[in-house]
């Protein structure tokens, strides 16, 4: 330890490993937070002489390597073992997805359609519930409350972000769930002439509108904590700046924090819809499953997300009803995978502003 | 001098966890001769084990407890992952005995060839349990509580035709209660289920009319809301006033249960009159495999005070193991699973159907034929 920084060149090293990193996998690392790269000067990067560099230049690779492959073993397991349903004779593959959707579909995106349809609105719609309220807390902390009161509640959120999502299930399932019926019922009865809230709210509610609820209240930690992290990392003499113009606080805020935040609450957000899309415990124990395509979020058995219906099913299931049931993974997977990469898209945008 | 201190704690530290290992050693093997000598000990020893429906798990676990306080040398265990996921594993070895709710298929008869030593395997009924509909309706449920009910009325239930508790087709089976005007919400299972198969089998055979879909393991209608397995389904019916729904008469609680009509009168769901109906149904002709004891259950009854709505859960074991000493265990575990002892406490354990009569007495013939050492 002593050694490398005692070493002059330290700041042109670190680069140079990741630059050589970058170039051994053939992918770029990503830049500096702000995406600016070309500050970085390769040229004078020498090779280092010192045996750690060497250690830690390979374990470095090694990580980076790891993650691929990791990856790559999850797809391949994914397509192998989804595959016998793809090249299954169609007798077969439709009698079991009949069994599996009790005679609902006949076929693989018949069956899957109303699985991803579900997954989408759900965790689209926790992340609705979840985003505002969750900047909300994060900028009543940074910006707001006083010191003790700013403590207690990281300390919370912490704690909140903590909690396994089994037990945030158990709570819904037993106890929020049945105690909201009064409120949902007020909803339909007096909004249900939007489709959306169509009544009659079903009774106990375990329905789309309150899963995104409980999935909302899960993911919001997530969102918080990382937000409130960015929002505190706003540059102090713009901050200044603008109270000097004479903006009150709010201008303030609209004008320093959330322009630097925004790249920052877009991938906090898409993380949270990560854990959405995949959330199982929580949905299975929450939501009376349906498959259709429906939007009424006040009744019950309408739609069913892939994890939960993956985690229901794969008991009952043979053989070929896995590779079915992995098959919905595999989409599961294309799914999140196109999220975050949109989520990269929009923040590479949001960075470059 | 640090480094002598230092041997001597690991010393001290090793010894203990000697001590410990040993005495561990010491309850895995219960070399206890009292236990031996005790009991008929039919020389079964070793680890075995179980897996598949979890309709059997309560049953299950009182005859391993009974069945290794007499065979002190044997530990058993069972998995309850579902039917599915047992027969799978028991189709590839790993797994002395399966349970499940469904007769095995042509193709899992086919399969079996490979772990069996000689024949295929074959399936013996050993739980039998009623499934009582229970309701959850303020005012009127309660435990020991009844609604008289015909199939016909229960099939327009489940099937979303009669919505509210003082719809006249229930009134007029039910003179006496004051029913109110509550909508009523059905909860049935999200997952497949053999309680679901056995409930809509009931349904198909003793409501033609009312009910048009076919049997199966999973919910064939949009109609209320579903929850993953029995507790599931009974959670959802205790969550909210007005709900109905179906599972095993051990789980029915606190709430009401329909007395369901066969021939002229109402019969209260129950465990005797459950093993009524199983023991005066016909065996089912299986197209494959030998020694096979599968009930054609007659949903249909109409023998007074039989009990209809039943569900029957099966064994899958071995003709022949490769392993004989496989082969004498599982003979002497399913001969005491499926003997009056046996069957007495699973229903004092559970609640369930105490088997018996020509059935069982067939089921123990095929079981008795396994080759062992």
């Amino acid at each position: 330890m002593a050694n490398i920084s005692e070493t002059s060149g330290v700041g042109q090293v670190v680069p140079a490993v990741a630059g050589q990193v970058s170039a051994t996998l053939g992918a770029p690392v990503g830049g500096g937070p702000d995406g600016r790269r070309d500050d970085l000067d390769f040229s004078n990067a020498k090779p280092s002489k010192h045996s750690q560099d060497k250690i830690f230049h390979a374990v470095a690779v090694g990580c980076g390597a790891l993650i691929l492959v990791s990856l790559g073993a999850v797809v391949l397991f994914l397509l192998l073992r989804a595959w016998p349903i793809f090249a299954g004779p169609q007798a077969k593959t439709s009698a079991v997805f009949a069994s599996l959707s009790g005679g609902k579909a006949h076929g693989f995106w018949q069956y899957v359609g109303p699985l991803v349809f579900g997954t989408v609105v759900i965790a689209t719609l926790a992340l609705a519930i979840a985003f505002f309220v969750a900047v909300g807390v994060a900028l009543f902390i940074t910006f707001y409350a006083r010191k003790r009161i700013q403590t207690v509640l990281n300390y919370v959120v912490d704690l909140l972000a903590a909690i396994p999502s089994v037990i945030y299930g158990l709570w819904g399932a037993l106890v929020l769930v049945p105690a909201t019926y009064p409120f949902w019922n007020w909803v339909s009865v007096h909004l249900g002439w939007i489709p959306l809230f169509a009544g009659p709210a079903a009774n106990p509610p375990r329905t789309v509108a309150s899963a995104a609820v409980i999935l909302a209240i899960m993911i919001m930690p997530i969102i918080t904590s990382m937000t409130r992290d960015i929002f505190a990392a706003t540059p102090r003499l713009n901050q200044e700046a603008a109270l000097a113009l004479g903006a009150t606080k709010w201008e303030m805020i609209k004008l320093t924090a959330l322009p630097f935040a925004k790249s920052g609450m877009v991938s906090a957000s898409m993380l949270a819809l990560g854990r959405a899309l995949g959330e199982t415990m929580a949905v299975m124990m929450v939501l009376s499953p349906g498959m259709t395509y429906s939007w009424h979020w006040l009744q019950a058995s309408k739609s069913q997300t892939i994890a939960a219906n993956i985690a229901a099913q794969y008991p009952e299931a043979d053989s070929l009803g896995v590779s079915a049931l992995i098959a919905t993974g595999l989409v599961l997977f294309v799914i999140t995978f196109v999220v975050n990469l949109l989520a990269r898209r929009i923040t590479r945008k949001g960075g470059a502003q | 001098m640090h480094s002598t201190t230092c041997k001597r704690l690991i010393a001290v530290v090793s010894s203990f966890a000697m001590i410990a290992a040993l005495s561990a050693c010491g309850d895995n093997t219960p070399a206890d001769t009292t236990g031996a000598t005790k009991g008929k000990n039919s020389g079964i020893s070793g680890e075995f084990h179980g897996a598949g429906a979890s309709s059997q798990q309560g049953a299950v676990e009182a005859w391993i407890a009974t069945y290794q306080n007499k065979n002190r040398n044997s530990k058993i265990a069972y998995n309850p992952s579902g039917s599915g996921a047992g027969v799978s594993t028991f189709l590839t070895g790993a797994t002395a005995w399966a349970g499940t709710d469904a007769p095995l298929n042509d193709q899992q008869i086919e399969q079996s060839k490979a772990i069996c030593k000689s024949g295929t395997a074959f399936d013996v009924p050993v739980y039998v349990s009623p499934i009582a509909v229970m309701f959850n309706l303020r005012g009127v449920s309660g435990q020991g509580k009844h609604l008289n009910m015909d199939a016909t009325v229960i099939a327009r239930i489940f099937d979303g035709k009669i919505t509210e508790w003082n719809d006249e087709a229930i009134k007029a089976e039910n003179p006496k209660v004051n029913l109110p005007a509550t909508p009523i919400t059905v909860v049935h299972r999200s997952d497949k289920s053999g309680t679901t198969n056995n409930f809509t089998s009931y349904l198909k055979a003793a409501a033609p009319n009312d009910w048009s879909y076919e049997p199966q393991e999973n919910w064939p209608n949009d109609v209320g809301q579903a929850a993953k397995g029995t507790d599931g389904v009974v959670s959802s019916i205790g969550q909210a006033d007005g709900t109905i729904g179906y599972a095993d008469l051990a789980k029915a609680g606190n709430f009401g249960t329909a007395s369901v009509k066969v021939g002229a009168d109402y019969v209260e769901p129950a465990a005797d009159a459950a093993a009524k109906t199983v023991n005066a149904s016909p065996l089912r002709p299986m197209p494959k495999g030998s020694k096979r004891v599968v009930v054609n259950v007659d949903y249909a009854t109409s023998v007074a005070g039989d009990y209809p709505i039943v569900s029957s859960s099966y064994a899958v074991a071995c003709p022949a193991y490769k392993d004989p000493k496989t082969g004498a265990f599982v003979r002497d575990w399913l001969g005491y699973v499926l003997s009056d002892s046996g069957q007495k406490v699973a229903a004092d354990n559970t609640g369930s159907a105490a088997l018996g009569g020509a059935l069982t007495q067939k089921a123990l013939k095929s079981v008795g034929a396994i080759q062992g050492k």
